[in-house]
């Protein structure tokens, strides 16, 4: 367990304060309240167990704590947010009737994402802001519509995966209620692009479990790998969460 | 990391702390099936569970409370998909309409099912009964009316789940018998991406935007304000029209995050369509 990043309310500087300090009855009342709060409790009875989490040689690490989960999300909407911006630049020529509108607009939803996870891990966790990531597309071919729609496809249904596995992974309730209501509009882009490949397969039996009626959940690691191929930098999710 | 260590800090500030923490013990009397080491594998969260419990009050934690207000709504949707399947006018409608709301209905079905199990598995006890009222049902003579109220069920769904998932963070995984060991968050978490389907497809089905932008025929219905309307464009203090760096539409914005709804407000919505 590491004690070198924990995510900082951004209103609250009593978690500037170090984590040995006796607790004072006030300072403890607005740690009760926050699952953050709590881990910092368990942080402060760690005194020596600190180990680093290892990270493959040239692979960036995407972090540890509710941090990484963030920096993990922001990693993933970089890459959406990056794809939508070439398909509405260099659309299809084969894109139907309203195809391209909706997909302007699916752009700008990820790029809010985008733009709204950057601007909170650098107010909640300044200075640890994962890098500007160099997507790589070339195995997309953005003239023919159905290329398109398959790598939608793939992000969107990869996304949707990513969240529901990541949100057990958060400390802060704060976060988590963000990730849901990311989660639920990455589906509904996950939805409607199934719909343009094959009408009526919006939740099909390939991706919700026939028996149990749930979508599907990825851990952070096999998100990542799924993901990598469209990545230039190598990305390590190892310590998400943890 | 030492226990002791955190309750004597504690004590110099709460003499009463173990008290507390003892007689919120009632808590975990429902999660008997957790063994102790997978508890104490999630100290953080579990500890957590404990603070929350102890000194918070209402925020939360009580899994059966929580899966018996999901199997509420999934109920509601199952009987109200079964009262559309059966309907007059359902035989009239193209087959692939026909084949969107079984594959929904299926869902709905499988939810119910699961989240009985769950409950049971953790020694609650089931809800039942809250069936979609059949006077009400009468009214929806056409299949597009039928779909109106599939939206506003679905994006309420949605909306529901996303309103209790904070309430769900760091309770333990449970094993259930036949289902084997689920976490109870992620779970929930993986029902709710589910229900966006079934409203994305819905919409497109009324040629309305997948998503929530405000530009619905429906986006006026009360299922879409509440505290935190869906028109929201503010989140976390940040105003994603203009704080972003870039500017971005007010559509835009509102359709790139969902809004919860809180449980009094899904009640007050759901409630007057529950009945015999």
């Amino acid at each position: 367990m590491s004690d070198k990043i924990q995510p900082r309310g951004s209103d609250d500087t009593s978690f500037a304060q170090p984590l040995y300090m006796p607790i004072k009855r006030r300072s403890f009342f607005m740690y009760a309240g926050a699952t953050a709060g709590a881990t910092a409790l368990v942080l402060a009875g760690c005194s020596d167990d600190d180990n680093d989490s290892p990270v493959a040689p040239g692979a960036i690490s995407l972090g540890t704590g509710d941090l990484g989960v963030l920096n993990y999300a922001y990693a993933l909407e970089q890459l959406e947010a990056a794809f939508y911006a070439q398909v509405v630049k260099t659309p299809a020529s084969d894109f139907q009737a309203n195809e391209l509108a909706y997909f302007t607009q699916v752009a700008a939803h990820e790029a809010i994402h985008r733009d709204f996870l950057k601007a909170a891990i650098n107010r909640d966790v300044p200075g640890k802001l994962l890098q500007d990531l160099t997507p790589n597309f070339s195995s997309i071919d953005f003239t023919k519509r159905t290329a398109v729609l398959g790598a939608a496809k793939t992000f969107e249904d990869l996304g949707v995966a990513a969240y529901n596995g990541a949100g057990k992974l958060l400390k802060t309730a704060a976060y988590l209620v963000i990730a849901g209501q990311i989660v639920s509009v990455e589906a509904r882009h996950a939805a409607y692009v199934r719909d343009l490949i094959t009408p009526g397969s919006f939740a099909a039996d390939d991706q919700v479990d026939v028996a149990s009626g749930l979508d599907k959940a990825m851990a952070p690691v096999d998100v990542i790998k799924a993901a990598q191929s469209f990545v230039t930098q190598q990305l390590d999710a190892s310590s998400v969460g943890k | 990391m030492n226990f002791f260590k955190i309750i004597d800090q504690l004590a110099e500030v709460d003499p009463d702390v173990l008290g507390r923490l003892d007689s919120r013990r009632a808590v975990f009397s429902s999660l008997t099936k957790v063994s102790k080491r997978a508890a104490m594998a999630s100290a953080p969260a579990l500890l957590a569970s404990f603070f929350s419990k102890a000194y918070a009050g209402t925020n939360a934690g009580d899994p059966i409370e929580i899966f018996n207000y999901a199997l509420t709504l999934e109920q509601l949707e199952a009987d109200f998909y079964a009262k559309m399947t059966n309907s007059p006018v359902f035989g009239l409608q193209t087959p692939a309409a026909q084949a969107a709301i079984n594959q929904i209905k299926k869902h709905e079905d499988a939810h119910v099912k699961l989240l009985t199990a769950v409950i049971k598995g953790i020694n609650g006890v089931p809800t039942t009964g809250n069936t979609f009222k059949t006077t009400t049902f009468a009214t929806l003579t056409t299949f597009a009316e039928q779909l109106k109220v599939a939206q506003l069920l679905e994006d309420t769904g949605v909306r529901a789940y996303k309103g209790r998932a904070g309430d769900l963070l760091g309770i333990p995984d449970v094993t259930i018998t036949g289902i084997g060991t689920i976490n109870p968050l992620q779970s929930a978490l993986q029902i709710h991406s589910v229900e966006a389907r079934h409203a994305a497809h819905i919409r497109y089905m009324r040629s309305q935007t997948p998503w929530i932008s405000g530009t619905g025929d429906l986006d006026g219905d009360n299922t879409y304000k509440g505290s935190i309307p869906e028109s929201t464009i503010i989140q976390s203090k940040v105003d994603l029209t203009k704080q972003l760096g870039s500017s971005y539409a007010p559509a835009d914005a509102q359709a790139s995050f969902d809004e919860i709804l809180t449980k009094a407000e899904v009640l007050a919505l759901a409630g007057p369509l529950i009945g015999a």
